[in-house]
């Protein structure tokens, strides 16, 4: 399982990185924002993307709908300070599965990833 | 300042120091910053535009920052790491995206947060608004939010003046 993480903050990448090693996931790159998340997803190929909203260069938004030009299925959790529920649907017409709203604790992550794998698992059995 | 805006940013740092760190923090009454008055050593600073504009500082002295953000990390972290500034940045995006999320009925972006580190420091400001002080305390040691924001109508009818 190979997990990109999309922040500007690298305190935040640390702590969610934290949180997916004790998950057992150690699989993880990194990148700083939109653009450089871009840059990095067609070789790493990634199988679970956690995104920020509010980067420099190219924000969490843009990326997302970016990235769903040609990758549809890869699923997408966005973390981020951004709590309004107008944000909250915008985020899931561009393509996020599903949503983590900044802070949070190490469980509430954990579960969200958790829910957001098993329910991509599903859609791919479903369409084998 | 319209004292609505206030509530959410005693109510937003509360929910992030508890949530992240698992801090306990004591919010004293806020009052007006007299304008001659320097910020803690440390200070993280977000803007707000949009329906609502302005700024908002945590500040805190440099040791109450290093304790602050050694929990946050998990490991001891000084302000000569260079994660330092990251990592308090990351304190005032929280407080602010959790606020502004309280402001009913308005459209607010924030920025990228600054940092500045040095004591007796100004931060100076663009609005007219004043600026709100809210004094904390915590186990970690004292810190402070100043929120100086308006109505971006406001904004807007002062500078036509």
């Amino acid at each position: 399982m190979k997990i990109l993480l999309v922040d500007d903050s690298k305190t935040m990448r640390n702590i969610q990185k934290s949180v997916l090693t004790q998950l057992g996931y150690t699989q993880i790159e990194e990148a700083c924002d939109g653009q450089d998340a871009l840059s990095k997803v067609g070789a790493y190929r990634p199988d679970l993307m956690l995104v920020d909203w509010n980067m420099p260069n190219m924000d969490g938004l843009s990326f997302v709908k970016a990235f769903r030009q040609t990758n549809k299925t890869t699923p997408i959790i966005m973390v981020t300070t951004e709590a309004e529920k107008a944000r909250v649907i915008e985020a899931i017409k561009a393509g996020v599965n599903n949503y983590v709203v900044k802070p949070f604790t190490p469980d509430l992550l954990s579960q969200r990833i958790n829910e957001t794998l098993a329910k991509a698992q599903a859609a791919q059995n479903a369409a084998a | 300042m319209d004292a609505q805006y206030i509530k959410p940013f005693i109510m937003s740092i509360s929910n992030v120091f508890s949530t992240m760190m698992q801090l306990p923090i004591n919010v004293q009454a806020p009052k007006v910053k007299d304008s001659a008055s320097v910020s803690y050593d440390v200070s993280g600073i977000i803007g707000l535009s949009g329906d609502v504009v302005g700024s908002v500082v945590l500040s805190f002295p440099k040791e109450t920052a290093e304790r602050v953000v050694s929990l946050l990390t998990g490991s001891t972290t000084t302000s000569e790491s260079p994660d330092f500034a990251d990592a308090v940045g990351e304190l005032v995006n929280m407080v602010s995206g959790g606020a502004k999320a309280m402001f009913t009925g308005k459209k607010v972006s924030i920025s990228c947060p600054s940092v500045v580190i040095g004591p007796g420091h100004k931060v100076a400001r663009q609005t007219d608004a004043p600026t709100i002080v809210i004094p904390c305390v915590t186990d970690c040691g004292e810190l402070a939010i100043e929120v100086s924001i308006q109505h971006a109508d406001g904004a807007q009818a002062s500078k036509a003046a």
